[in-house]
């Protein structure tokens, strides 16, 4: 285990538990879409990957999802006619018919984007702390071909990005330097696809030759017992799933865009959004206390 | 029980009207250490994928015959089956590896035999140090080095600790010390675990020391099956392409019988008094050879460096040095060998002088354009049809018109590195011409090819730099030798100097005189040899 695994409790717990937290956090984002909530759920998913050393991971995918988030906003101001604070009146557009711009479409649209973004950089989170090999094994035994395709595809993405790489040296090593245009990068593109399936049949191979689909069952009693890691983070995790449910079915942070905007926010909503962010960051925090001490 | 028969096996691949193996018998009892030789598409690795079940479980295709491996009639058992009884490492080491980091690619064909955490844990620990792999076990397998990548992969065949293993190849990423290791530790894993080796090889003079037996495929067809001796007398009357070194050097010194390794061809050497018996190699650094001049300083009046560089430094982004203050200059013509372990710098430094990455400090400068041929042919290769590669001319130069419609998938391999060939050359004639590991997994007829397209260049006045493991290869083309290490070049000399004064980059004619004569090819050794007899015949 490297030594930054060895001092993060997020990255020391078994791959269950920590699938577990991270779809805990993703479910939130998409349960609420109350401002505060999804606010708590961010602070909760970036101070989780803080304390486990992995910010590096969710600021990239973040950079991705800003734009796609802006887009989502933009488009739900535009297109969504309810709402009654009439902001701008674009009048009669040809294929949209009359285009007005609301306060109410406008602000949910951005809560939209944050939703996004929220939800996109949890699913980060869930990656980087989930070890992949670790669940491939488990879903060997329960789903052995979709574990088959997933190995697959997880071991793929990296041949193929290598194979991309080396055939882009080969392109620039061309002595008209291969071009830069459109067509070079469809070619190499059709080239690496050309060559997926041959590749994908090569993993495959060794896949079999090294016994995955034999599926020998381990000795009974032979798995480990749950570890410190294991139990705070399995607190953790079960903490913000009783929120979730606590949350849902009582109806708390209500929030109604239109006709117009009514979130409600009292006592209750804070304390709630405050307890999403001390049950996600109680495992890692616990982890940092141990290892200070 | 053997642990592996073929009985009159064939096998053709799906839309094939040509069979890839014919009519195959043969038996490999448990503990042999079979060598499979044979030229680029003879059949070695078909014979391999159907002794791992691979052929036809997953390849699909016509079979007829049977083959067992540990008792498993692989008409019954699949390759998943059959992994319990047969480790197998196939040739590419990139599609060789499936898990994340090297740790659980060794656990994970332990796991799938369904063993106890403890016994997957000891496995690992014992695997890795027998491969001396054990400072990779955390590292992620997309961050490792073809040679390492190939060291892990052996390593996941290996495992299991299988009774039969099955290994296509697998020095050919590897450099000399690496590659002698390996086989080494092959013969040791033959040896005490009583594991049958089914090894296919192009680089025979590796391996054939330690094998019991020499299958020979040609077409599809086993045509030889005897021990490492009678099978090299065999081929310098049938296939003179497999001969190794030392027996070319024999059959040209006029001796006989042709010896299986260096240890039985200096036994054979010495018992006719044509080598001191002390001899051995660095022994014979005589004084000829210490006052011959190490590349000089340019004269006044000699033509530019056709690429140089200064002060050339590359780090990664982690802060490890890959090159440090590197200086080089290749004279026009001028034929040089890049030679160094894995992981050296080798690649990277060709890249740096052909403008590919930018070094972290120094200067590239070149009298014209730099070619460089990277180490997968493939990867040139983007168009639909070979004539849309390159034009109808360089086709016509490099032999390749008359597949010129065909799909660049569908070439052989040979074909495969010319076209490449042919790619970074069109054009202007290029100052310098850089290639990365050309021979990889190529026969002796298509180095010999090889060859002669580097003289032909260098004639014209390009110099050439080849990036190489292949310690033969280095001596039949080179002038000089650059041996790079901790990324600083630690030697630099003309090639019979360095390839004939050590254990590992030294050739097996080298390693056979002991560095006498600074012979380093069967030619030079075999000429030394007739005129030692020459001397002793004399009244």
């Amino acid at each position: 285990m490297s030594s930054l695994a060895e001092s993060k409790v997020l990255l020391r717990a078994r791959s269950s538990v920590c699938a577990l937290y991270g779809f805990a956090l993703v479910a939130l984002a998409l349960a609420f879409t109350h401002p505060l909530i999804l606010l708590a759920v961010a602070a909760a998913t970036f101070g989780a990957a803080r304390l486990s050393g992995v910010q590096h991971q969710l600021r990239g995918a973040v950079r991705f999802a800003i734009p796609l988030a802006l887009m989502l906003a933009v488009i739900n101001g535009i297109l969504v006619r309810d709402g009654v604070t009439v902001l701008w009146r674009f009048g009669e557009l040809p294929l949209f018919g009359q285009v007005d711009v609301t306060g109410e479409a406008f602000v949910y649209g951005l809560l939209l984007a944050l939703r996004v973004v929220v939800i996109i950089a949890a699913s980060a989170l869930l990656v980087a702390i989930v070890d992949p090999d670790d669940v491939l094994r488990r879903m060997r035994r329960s789903a052995f071909r979709s574990a088959l395709t997933a190995a697959l595809a997880t071991r793929m993405i990296g041949v193929l990005t290598r194979d991309a790489r080396r055939m882009d040296q080969a392109r620039r090593c061309r002595p008209d330097g291969g071009g830069n245009g459109r067509r070079a990068q469809l070619l190499m593109v059709g080239s690496v696809a050309a060559g997926a399936l041959d590749r994908a049949v090569d993993v495959a191979a060794t896949l079999e030759l090294r016994g995955y689909a034999t599926r020998v069952a381990p000795p009974r009693g032979d798995s480990l017992p749950y570890s410190r890691a294991d139990r705070a983070v399995l607190a953790s995790a079960l903490g913000l799933i009783a929120l979730l449910g606590v949350g849902v079915g009582f109806g708390l942070a209500h929030f109604e865009p239109y006709p117009r905007i009514a979130a409600v926010t009292g006592l209750t909503e804070l304390l709630y959004a405050a307890l999403i962010v001390l049950a996600a960051l109680a495992a890692p925090l616990i982890g940092e206390r141990g290892r200070r001490r | 029980m053997s642990a592996l028969s073929f009985e009159r096996f064939s096998y053709s691949y799906p839309g094939s009207d040509r069979p890839a193996l014919r009519e195959i018998s043969v038996t490999v009892e448990a503990g042999e250490f079979v060598v499979c030789a044979g030229l680029s598409a003879s059949g070695k690795s078909t014979l391999l994928r159907a002794a791992s079940g691979l052929v036809p479980h997953f390849h699909g295709g016509q079979a007829s015959g049977r083959v067992v491996v540990g008792g498993l009639d692989t008409r019954e058992y699949g390759p998943g089956d059959l992994a319990q009884v047969a480790g197998t490492l196939l040739q590419d080491p990139e599609t060789q590896v499936v898990m994340g980091t090297v740790g659980a690619e060794l656990a994970f064909p332990l796991e799938n035999r369904g063993l106890s955490r403890a016994a997957v844990a000891r496995g690992v620990e014992e695997i890795a140090l027998t491969l001396s792999i054990a400072e990779l076990l955390e590292r992620p397998v997309d961050q490792l080095s073809g040679g390492e990548l190939q060291r892990v992969a052996l390593g996941a065949a290996l495992a299991a600790r299988p009774s039969l293993v099955l290994l296509d190849e697998p020095t050919s990423q590897l450099d000399p010390v690496s590659g002698d290791e390996l086989i080494w530790t092959l013969r040791r894993l033959n040896e005490e675990w009583g594991t049958a080796v089914v090894l296919a090889e192009h680089r025979l003079e590796r391996c054939l020391a330690h094998a019991d037996r020499v299958l020979v495929l040609s077409d599809g067809e086993l045509v030889c099956d005897a021990p490492p001796r009678e099978m090299l007398s065999w081929a310098a009357e049938h296939q003179p392409a497999l001969q190794t070194p030392a027996a070319r050097l024999f059959e040209r010194a006029g001796l006989r019988p042709p010896p299986a390794g260096v240890k039985e061809a200096r036994a054979t050497l010495q018992s006719h008094g044509l080598l001191e018996p002390a001899a051995s190699p660095q022994c014979d650094d005589s004084a000829a050879s210490r006052s011959r001049p190490r590349w000089p300083r340019r004269a006044q009046s000699a033509p530019p460096p056709a690429l140089s560089c200064r002060g050339l430094s590359f780090d990664l982004p982690s802060g490890a040095a890959v090159l440090s203050n590197l200086e080089l200059s290749l004279q026009p013509g001028q034929q040089t060998a890049l030679m160094g372990r894995n992981g050296a710098g080798k690649s990277t430094l060709l890249r740096i002088l052909a403008g590919l990455q930018e070094p972290t400090e120094g200067k590239v400068s070149s009298e014209g354009r730099v070619a460089l041929l990277l180490q997968n042919p493939g990867d040139y290769l983007i168009h639909e049809r070979v004539d849309g590669e390159v034009g109808a001319e360089a086709l016509a130069e490099f032999g390749l018109d008359d597949i010129a419609a065909s799909h660049p998938r569908d070439i052989s391999g040979g074909q495969r590195q010319r076209l490449a060939l042919a790619i970074v050359l069109s054009g202007d004639r290029p100052s310098a011409v850089l290639l990365d590991e050309p021979t990889r997994g190529m026969d002796r007829a298509a180095k010999g090819d090889l060859i002669t397209r580097l003289n032909a260049l260098s004639a014209a006045g390009t110099a050439v730099l080849v990036a190489t493991h292949d310690t033969e290869l280095a001596a039949a083309m080179a002038e000089r030798v650059l041996l790079l290490s901790g990324g600083r070049i630690v030697a630099d000399a003309p090639t019979a100097e360095v390839l004939s004064g050590g254990w590992h980059f030294a050739t097996e004619t080298a390693r056979v005189l002991g560095g006498q004569g600074q012979a380093c090819t069967p030619e030079q050794g075999g000429a030394l040899l007739r005129a030692r007899m020459t001397i002793e015949a004399a009244p």
